[in-house]
């Protein structure tokens, strides 16, 4: 604390004074993460005691997340189903949920949209819309759970994204599919490979045996229903097969990356 | 202890009588930093999404600022608290604290020795023994903490532990659970933070061990 403890002006509210700072930073994950340890100088006035400089508690506690992922992903039974519901389960009306109101949510032409395909596959290029509504579908009726733990039941129909990627012939060795949607802030989010296998893991054309609507990401979300729901990306352009660890729209703020259910 | 009453009680100098164990002491203070960060980062995990329309908690009692920091802090502090709990729990019962503490519990001792607590005449002389009143809370508070754990799991893991989750009724039952076992645990708290207060000495018992 002692570098910022110097910054700070005598007879100014310092709470207040991070607030204006972060308002005046562009930059949305800096603001979450500088937010985030304003409240642990107060968890440290709290227990009276100078336990650490706030910004290596983050550290901390960024790694143990990192260690959670790795135990999420021992722990993931890739022959484990999500479980299913019958139709009459159908949450009505299914919640609309983004970081955007719905009026600002894609509005998509399907005739012009293209699916980008780019990474560790054989076979780069991109799919039409069309040339996606071919490949064999399946529906699903399970739970989606929210990191703010709300859940509703879908149902969802379309292509098991293991049999596209057997299809493109993605290299199934790669760490991560990730995917970018066409939102203004350009949504994006690594899903690992062993989920994108996975037999329920779903590029879903259908909601309720209707193309799908807008709201719920017009013409192609991925469903991951063995994941919380922000890394189900919506109003997806491109897959990119990669070792890498691109990050994502929220993990980059801090949500858990593998965030499994 | 009656044995030690027939002696001569200056011979056997009461500092010497270690009414908490290092190992207890040591437990439950981590039991206690880890709680703490449950509770304040689970009410901000519960605000992201409220079960009851009148409930909301305050920013100044939470921690994390905002659901993504409170739940890095809620799952990290969870393996504090269920390593540190599964400690606990094994030694309670390898070394019989468990069954010598909190047994027995029976009805009459309980009504007893609530009427006598409520009337202010319960003894507090000889902290080696609880009461009855003791007994059934810290033995209830135990199984309360085993289920807020295993409901937190269910929520957590609600495909892979999907049996579990079943157990409880469902994911959306499983936080009722979760929540309802947070509460109890913060209205034992009260009481426990109270009436340390009120008998200094049981405090000083848990922090020096006599």
């Amino acid at each position: 604390m002692g570098r910022l403890r110097s910054l700070l002006i005598p007879g100014v509210d310092k709470q207040l004074l991070a607030r204006d700072a972060a308002k005046v930073m562009p930059d949305l994950a800096r603001r979450r993460f500088i937010a985030g340890g304003a409240s642990l100088g107060a968890l440290t006035l709290l227990t009276g005691c100078d336990v650490t400089d706030s910004f290596s508690a983050e550290e901390m506690l960024k790694k143990v997340s990192k260690f959670n992922d790795a135990v999420q992903a021992f722990i993931f039974n890739p022959n484990t189903l999500a479980p299913t519901f019958p139709e009459s389960a159908i949450t009505k009306p299914f919640p609309f949920n983004a970081y955007y109101d719905l009026d600002d949510a894609p509005r998509i032409d399907g005739k012009d949209w293209m699916l980008e395909v780019r990474g560790l596959v054989d076979n780069q290029k991109s799919w039409t819309l069309e040339e996606l509504y071919k490949l064999p579908q399946v529906k699903q009726v399970t739970r989606h759970i929210c990191v703010e733990g709300w859940s509703a039941i879908g149902s969802w129909t379309g292509t098991p994204l293991r049999d596209f990627l057997k299809l493109v012939g993605a290299d199934t060795r790669a760490r991560y599919c990730w995917f970018q949607c066409a939102d203004a802030e350009g949504y994006n989010s690594p899903l690992d490979m062993a989920t994108a296998l996975h037999p329920q893991t779903q590029m879903t054309f259908k909601f309720a045996d209707e193309i799908l609507p807008r709201a719920y990401g017009y013409p192609m979300k991925i469903r991951v229903p063995t994941k919380l729901g922000f890394k189900n990306p919506k109003y997806v352009i491109s897959m990119e097969v990669t070792n890498d660890y691109k990050g994502g729209y929220w993990e980059d703020q801090g949500y858990n990356s593998f965030s499994g259910s | 202890m009656p044995s030690l009453a027939a002696s001569d009680q200056r011979a056997v100098p009461t500092t010497a009588k270690v009414i908490q164990p290092a190992w207890v002491r040591t437990v439950h203070w981590i039991n206690a930093v880890a709680m703490i960060v449950m509770i304040m980062s689970g009410w901000q995990v519960y605000n992201a999404s409220p079960l009851f329309a009148f409930l909301k908690f305050s920013k100044n009692i939470t921690l994390g600022d905002w659901l993504g920091g409170a739940l890095l802090w809620h799952f990290a502090a969870m393996w504090l608290l269920m390593v540190n709990g599964l400690f606990y729990l094994a030694l309670g019962f390898a070394t019989g604290r468990f069954r010598k503490k909190l047994l027995p519990i029976t009805p009459g001792g309980v009504i007893s020795d609530a009427k006598a607590a409520l009337t202010g005449r319960l003894s507090h002389d000889d902290l080696t023994r609880y009461n009855y009143v003791q007994r059934l809370l810290y033995a209830g508070i135990l199984v309360v903490g085993v289920l807020i754990v295993l409901s937190g799991l269910s929520i957590w893991k609600p495909v892979q532990l999907q049996w579990l989750t079943a157990l409880f009724g469902g994911y959306d039952v499983a936080r009722y659970v979760h929540f309802v076992c947070m509460a109890a645990i913060v209205a034992f708290l009260c009481v426990h933070v109270a009436l340390a207060v009120l008998v200094p000495k049981s405090l000083r018992a848990m922090i020096i061990g006599r």
